[in-house]
Parts: C-alpha cells; structure tokens; sequence
C-alpha cells in the first residue's frame, strides 16, 4: 500500500498536471456539474477556481457551500480505463477576497496566465475550496481515501 | 536554442524557422549579394514567448469568442487592438531578451535598423503577405529594437492579417513569426524593380525616389518609373515623377520631407544606374531562378539588396485584389486629415444648408402632384446623402482607429480602450439632445399638474412654457420617433416623446460618465508628454483629428436624420390626405401620382429582419449564457426591452436593459432611461457602444442572436467587463445578503457595480 505521503504526492502531480476539474453543486436536491480552470494549493487543502458571478454554479455556492470537486487525467482514449487516475475531492467553498485574492490571483494565473482578463474582472468571483477528503481512483476500480485534517 | 541567427548560419532546413524575406536575404548573402547587415530572429523565439506568457491561448481564446464568419470587421478590428495590446504589455522572458540583447549590442551598436516581418508562410508563391504585417524603420539601441520586435509580432494578428488568412483558408493555429534585423543603409536614392512586368513577360520594371524606400513602398512618394527590355536591357520609356517630397530618418522613424529644388528636378537615378538597377533584379532573379520583386538603395556608390521576393503569379494577383482591399481599410494620416476638411467644411455645412432648404417648402400648401414630386425629390436628396454618408463619413471613423494605435503604442495601457476616454466627452450633437430631453423631463418632475395631464393624455391645456420647450425640442431633433435607416414608422403625435419625459421624471435625472475632468487633462498631458518634439505636435494633431472623428460618429448621423425626417414628413403629408379623403373628411379626389409615389415608397427593398422566429422542431432552444464583445465596464441586471421598431422605444422603462440590432443615434435618447445595452452589431466604436460609455453603462455588443432569443421582460444581466450576456435569474450579489451571513460574502460584485 502507498504510504500517505505517496499518496499526497501523487494526488499533487495530477492537481498540477491537469488543467480542468468538474465542481458539483447542489440546489433543491438537484446536483448540478460544471467544467471549471483550477489550480491547487501545494499542500491540497484548498482548492481555487474563478467563476463569473451570473453563474447557475455561484447563485447555488451561495446558498450551499458543501462541493464535490473530480480531476481526472483521462484522455477519451480506452486505455483510460487502466491507466487514468481520477480523484474526488469533497470540501466547501467561499469566495475570498482583499490580499488573500491577490495571492491566490497570482498562483492562479501562474497556471492559467491566460484567463488574466477573467480572473481580473469584478464581474467574477475567485472561490476557495477547502477540502475536507480526497478519493483517488487508479487501476479502474482502486480507490484510496485521503482525508485533511 | 538559437533565438537569433546571422544569414550566413541559415541552412536549408531552416527556411521555416527565418521565413520567406529572411531566408531570401541568406542565400542573397550567401551568393555574394551586397545585403546590409542582417541577423533573424526565429519564429521559435516567437513561439517560446507566446507559450511562457500565455499570450498563445489568449489569442486563440480571443479569435474563438464567436465564429469568425458572424464577426463584423469593427469587431475583428477591436479583436486585433486587444491582441496588439497584449504584445504591448507582456515583456519577452528574461532569458531569452538576455541573449537577443546581447547579439544586438554586439552586432547593432550605435546602429539604426530596420526591424522587418518574415512570416514562415509569407511571400510563399500562393500567397502575398506584402504590406499585411508591419515593419519599423529606424529603430536605434536594444532595448527599442525588441520593443519593435514585439510589434512586429503582434501585426501577426492585425485585422487586415486575420482577415486575409481566414480568406485564403491559412490555419490561425499555425501563424507565427521570425523578424528580420537589418542595418538601416540611409540611401541617397532608393527604390523597387521588377526583373519582370506582371503586364509583358519581355519587360521589367525599375521605379526610383530619393531618399529612403519606405514612402514609395507606402504610396507617400511619388516615384519615377522605368520600363526596361529584358532582352536589350535598355530603357523603353521613362515616366518622370511629380518630384516634392523624399522620406528620411529623424530622431525615431522616418518622416516625409520637402526635396530641395537643385534634385528635384532631375530624376533620381540617371541611365546608367537606371541599368545598374534593372541587372541586379536580372541577376537576382538567375539567382532564384525565378522573376524578382526587388528592394533597393543607392548609397554613394554602392547599391544595395534591401529584400528580394519571388513576383507573385498572375493567379495569385486575384487574391492580391482582395489584399488591397484589406490593406485600404487603414487609411493614413495624410489622408484622414484631407477627409477631415472636406466633411467639415464641405459636407456638414452641405447637409445642414439641405435640412434649412427642404424646411423652406410648406408642404400643405402643394397640391397633389406637386407633393408627389417633392416626395421623389426629398427621396433623390435623401438617397444623395446617404451615399455620401458610407462613402465619406464612415471612412472617416478610421480617425479614431489611427489615434486609437498610437496612443496604445505610446502609453502601453492596460484598458486597450481607454484611448477613449480622451476622445469622450466632446460635444456630441445626440448628448445636446439628451441634456434638452433631461430639462424638459425636469419641468414635469417639478410640476405634478403637468404630469398628470400628460399621463391622462389631456393636452389641450398644457402648460405654454413648456409647449414652447417641446417645439424646440422638436424642430431641432425631430419626434424621436423616425429612424434613420428605412423608416416610414413615424408616428403623427407626440406622445411617444411624452412618454418617455414621464418615464424620465419619474426617476432622479442621470448624468454623463462621472469621470472628473481633471483626470483627462491629465491623462492627455500624460500622452503628450509620451512625445518629443515634431512627434509631440504630430500626436496632439492625431488627438484632434481623433477627437473629430470620434464626434462625427455620432453627429453625422443626427445630421442625416434631419434630412431624412424632412422626407418622411412629405410622405406623412400624402398618407394625412389619403387617409383624409378615405374617411370622408375632404371631398376632392387625391391625384394618381401622390398615391403611385407613397405605394413605391412601400415597396422598396427591406432588409431581412433581424427578429425572425426559430424553426420549430420540438426542440426550444432555450439561452442562457451568450458571448459577444465587451464594449463599456459594468455589470447590471434588469428586465430586457427588445426594441423590434422605433416606436418600441416610448415603451421604455427606468432600469431596463435595452437591446436592439444597433442603437440607431436617433435612438440614444432612452439610453439615460437604461441599465445596460445589448446590440447584436458588434464594435467598440459603434454609436451604442459609445453613448454606453459616456454615460458609464455596461455594454455588450455582437451578440447577433439577441433580438430573437431574448424577449420582453427576460430577466438579463449584462457583464460588460468580459463580454456575457446571461439571461434568466442569476444572483449578482450571492444570497449572502439577504439570508444575513451565508460562506459567501458578496464584497466586491455590488460595489463594482455601483462604483
């Protein structure tokens, strides 16, 4: 078995490696999935993404703030099936803001340099996730548990 | 990684990474040519710089906020301001500006040069880049030629490039960019040649000016031309020029000088060098084993290679016609300021002279027939001035684009349009308008007894004072009822503009954008101040003529539209009697050719609607997130008021967003009335979106589905800050608000909103 820190490596370099993640929320019951650009902390207790605030995903963060975050590094090929590891992070989010939003902008966009304008545009809002438990699924069907203390 | 590399290193294998003018300049160089020092810089330099700063997908990111087949030309050209700019402000990383650096100072120093595009695919036979990127000349020390290189790059992504690579199908994805670096060779004479003549395969041709190339190759100086046998190698004939200017370096660049009357008068190049010329074209072309385009100087007695590039085909010169076209959507200096006093003190006095005569002739006074010919006549004046207005007046729109660059080139700002904010502000015929609709919207805020006859529509005893105000108001700006384009809506009350002064002083009066004047004189000395010199003066002259432009824009139209009311009041005239005879109301027949006028008049080609219903197939395409242009900062949320025609416009309510195909200038009237505005038009510099920003509304422009997907009182939210338009409840503040203290504080959003 992985020891922990194995664990926590690995589920850092799929947190730097990809790119995009699907956050989930909920509103009356209803789950509701969207594609998101995000960038992790280095020590995965927060995750950070930018949404604008006319979003269906911000009016229903607001009003429940418990999340389901997947990052994957599947490729829509079938060797995904043995080889993609896909994690599952559950946490809750805020939106942040004064100097914490200027630090987090800049790792943001250290990753993201293009979405500059959006992450920039008080039309939108920068969220922090801080994530209670990760579940990482490798080899199809392995799954570990990783919970934050 | 080589970022940069001198001709004599360029093999074979890299004419890709040096591109079509560098590549020819290494085999010139190679072959014994006389070339003036040159290095490349590698489209893998460009390539490294737009991967490390992500400026690779914001270009792309830009390029794909909508299909390029649905962009307007304004709004690929505000695309191409947005990408330049981005250039502009994104420094080139450290390592590799530190080695480019380093090989210029060694190889450049105390040297002026001529930074020069190369793009992989350009002078390729099948297609002509020739003029579509830039070059800069006379660019002296490290620090300004890679500030140029950048430049250079960005041209890579100018609207007339964009538009010319979507045209001959190029892929966006694959464009990139090496630069040539060549030693500036101030010639005493220079020129062009053509070892063969597109128009007879047994000529060439040699054309010559004095001084540098750079006013022959943009069409500022006249040359002297030449038409050489190529079998002989002799003169055939000699077309001798207007000789009165030459271009020459000044402090940074070139500019167009007066030519001293002891040369001028002779041509540039005597017969001998006349020959000279045309046999380094024929060599050249030996050399590539194909006819050559040739560029050249003379200095003392050497003559010098500039660049050589294969004579395009005549099957490419097709496609050459539409680059020309594209080239000509840039129009210079020169010619805007021309432009500018032809519409000044030609064309708007022309049409205000036209408005006062047409307002001369009593049209109750005519008898049928004459009103039948007055109709046509009025639609003959009409027509006159609407061609003038597409032929003349929108060119001249381009004033604000030229100033638009050059103060983006010089203050490198983050807002690529905050140029702007200088050019605002001015005294534009449509806000006249709006300030005499806010005072008469005023005395019926101050006077309950007059709005409530109004709203009862009891007119009979209105107050006189402000009769007097409303016929003012009336006379000067018409019923705000008339559109310009293809309208015979108007409608024969006032109650339309009765309407809207209700709805007005119903709300606290609204003012013009809130920016303090002192922030623009500064702002302006801040630009001037970027200049020194001749420069300084030219930049104010630019501010000027771009102030004009930016005016025009508007005011034109205002102009035009009192032309046009004055035909649709003849028309109103006829219809008045027709209508009158109908029910009985006079006796006398109306003559044939007052009803044969009006009937044409309703058959004249329409324009398809933009408000045509969807196919119903089962399924209902429902909206909620539309991307179009950001064309004013903000965000608001409001019920929609689609405005299908003009007279829609009486129905509009405090707090709506409006949205409508283009804000018509003879409609900015309710745009005080408004929270934000749609326009399917897209375009920084389209009326709506600059009336938006005078009044600090958030606009979004170029969203060509708006009129028919979103209906009358849908809830809509306008991000001008990035473009979107969602439609349907969004919660701007978060719930946080309202349910007191939810994880999401709602900071910034309400304040940005109202800041």
């Amino acid at each position: 078995m992985e020891s922990t820190e194995e664990v926590r490596s690995r589920l850092r370099d799929l947190c730097i490696s990809q790119k995009l993640a699907v956050v989930s929320t909920q509103s009356g019951g209803q789950p509701y999935a969207s594609l998101v650009a995000f960038v992790a902390s280095d020590d995965l207790r927060h995750i950070f993404f930018v949404t604008a605030r006319t979003t269906r995903k911000f009016a229903y963060l607001t009003k429940d703030s418990r999340v389901a975050v997947l990052i994957n590094s599947s490729t829509n090929e079938e060797s995904d099936f043995h080889d993609a590891v896909s994690i599952t992070v559950i946490g809750t989010a805020e939106e942040i803001s004064g100097p914490e939003r200027e630090n987090v902008v800049e790792l943001y966009l250290s990753k993201h340099p293009y979405l500059e304008d959006f992450a920039h545009s008080p039309s939108c809002a920068l969220i922090k996730v801080t994530t209670k438990s990760y579940y990482m699924v490798q080899n199809f069907q392995n799954v570990m548990e990783l919970h934050v203390d | 990684m080589n970022w940069i590399i001198a001709p004599e290193n360029i093999l074979q294998e890299d004419r890709q990474r040096v591109g079509g003018k560098g590549f020819a300049l290494a085999l010139l160089v190679k072959g014994g040519f006389k070339v003036p020092k040159t290095f490349c810089v590698t489209s893998d330099t460009y390539h490294e710089y737009v991967s490390q700063t992500g400026l690779r997908e914001r270009i792309l990111l830009e390029l794909n906020r909508k299909s390029f087949k649905d962009m307007r030309w304004e709004e690929i050209w505000d695309c191409a301001t947005r990408i330049r700019n981005l250039f502009l402000r994104k420094s080139i990383p450290f390592e590799i500006e530190k080695e480019l650096k380093e090989i210029i100072e060694a190889q450049f120093k105390g040297k002026s040069v001529v930074v020069r595009s190369s793009a992989p695919d350009e002078d390729a036979a099948s297609a002509s880049f020739a003029g579509l990127h830039e070059s800069y000349v006379n660019i002296k020390g490290a620090d300004k030629i890679l500030d140029h290189l950048r430049k250079v790059w960005a041209s890579l992504w100018s609207d007339a490039a964009l538009l010319y690579r979507q045209e001959i199908g190029l892929d966006v994805k694959k464009s990139s960019m090496a630069v040539v670096i060549q030693e500036i060779i101030v010639g005493d004479k220079s020129g062009v040649a053509f070892s063969k003549s597109p128009n007879d395969d047994s000529q060439g041709i040699v054309e010559s000016v004095y001084g540098l190339n750079q006013g022959l190759v943009d069409g500022a100086v006249e040359p002297d031309r030449w038409i050489m046998g190529r079998g002989n190698r002799t003169v055939i004939s000699h077309t001798p020029a207007e000789r009165t200017h030459r271009m020459i370096p000044d402090k940074s660049g070139v500019q167009r000088a007066t030519l001293p009357d002891e040369v001028a008068n002779r041509p540039p190049l005597n017969a001998q060098e006349v020959i000279r010329v045309f046999k380094l074209a024929l060599n050249a072309e030996g050399f590539f084993k194909s006819p050559q385009d040739l560029e050249w100087t003379i200095q003392k007695k050497d003559l010098y290679v500039l660049q050589s590039r294969p004579i395009t085909t005549l099957s490419s010169q097709k496609k050459d016609d539409s680059r020309s076209w594209y080239l000509s959507l840039h129009r210079s200096f020169e010619n805007l300021k021309a432009l500018r006093k032809k519409i000044e003190n030609e064309l708007i006095p022309g049409m205000i002279a036209e408005a006062e005569r047409l307002a001369e002739v009593f049209l109750t006074e005519l008898p049928d027939k004459q009103l039948a010919a007055e109709i046509d006549r009025r639609w003959e004046i009409n027509q006159k001035w609407t061609n003038i207005y597409w032929e003349e007046f929108i060119p001249f729109a381009h004033g604000v684009r030229l100033f638009g660059q050059i103060y983006n080139d010089a203050m490198r700002p983050e807002d690529p349009y905050e140029f702007l904010d200088l050019l605002t502000r001015t005294e534009m015929a449509s806000l006249e308008r709006n300030q005499m609709l806010g005072d008469l919207a005023e005395m019926v805020r101050k006077n309950p007894s007059l709005a409530k006859d109004l709203a009862a529509g009891q007119y009979a005893g209105l107050d006189s004072q402000f009769l007097e105000a409303v016929d003012r108001f009336i006379e000067k700006f018409g019923d705000l009822t008339c559109a310009v384009t293809g309208g015979t809506q108007c409608e024969q009350t006032s109650d339309s503009l009765y309407k809207i002064l209700l709805e007005m002083a119903a709300h606290p009066p609204t003012k013009t954008g809130q920016r303090k004047s002192g922030a623009k004189a500064r702002l302006k000395e801040k630009f001037l101040n970027a200049f020194e010199g001749e420069q300084k003066k030219q930049a104010a002259e630019l501010l000027d003529l771009g102030r004009s432009s930016y005016q025009l824009r508007d005011d034109d139209n205002i102009y035009l539209g009192r032309i046009e009311a004055h035909l649709l009041a003849a028309v109103r005239e006829a219809r008045q009697r027709m209508d009158d005879y109908q029910a009985g109301r006079i006796q006398q027949k109306i003559a044939d050719e007052l009803i044969q006028v009006v009937e044409n008049l309703d058959h004249r080609p329409q324009f398809q609607s933009p408000y045509k219903q969807q196919p119903g197939d089962g399924f209902v395409i429902q909206p909620r997130q539309l991307i179009g242009q950001p064309a004013g900062p903000g965000l608001a949320k409001g019920p929609a008021r689609v405005i299908q025609k003009t007279a829609d416009l009486s129905e509009f309510k405090h707090g709506e967003i409006l949205i409508c195909d283009a804000v018509d200038p003879n409609m900015t009237f309710v745009i005080p009335l408004a929270a934000g505005v749609i326009e399917r038009r897209g375009g920084m510099l389209i009326h709506g979106a600059i009336i938006a920003r005078e009044y600090g509304l958030p606009c979004v422009t170029g969203i060509p589905d708006a009129t028919f997907l979103i209906e009358n009182g849908d809830e809509v939210t306008v991000d001008g800050y990035l473009g979107i338009v969602t439609i349907g409840s969004s919660d701007l503040r978060g719930n946080a608000k309202a349910t007191g203290n939810g994880p999401l504080g709602i900071h910034s959003a309400k304040e940005k909103i109202e800041s």
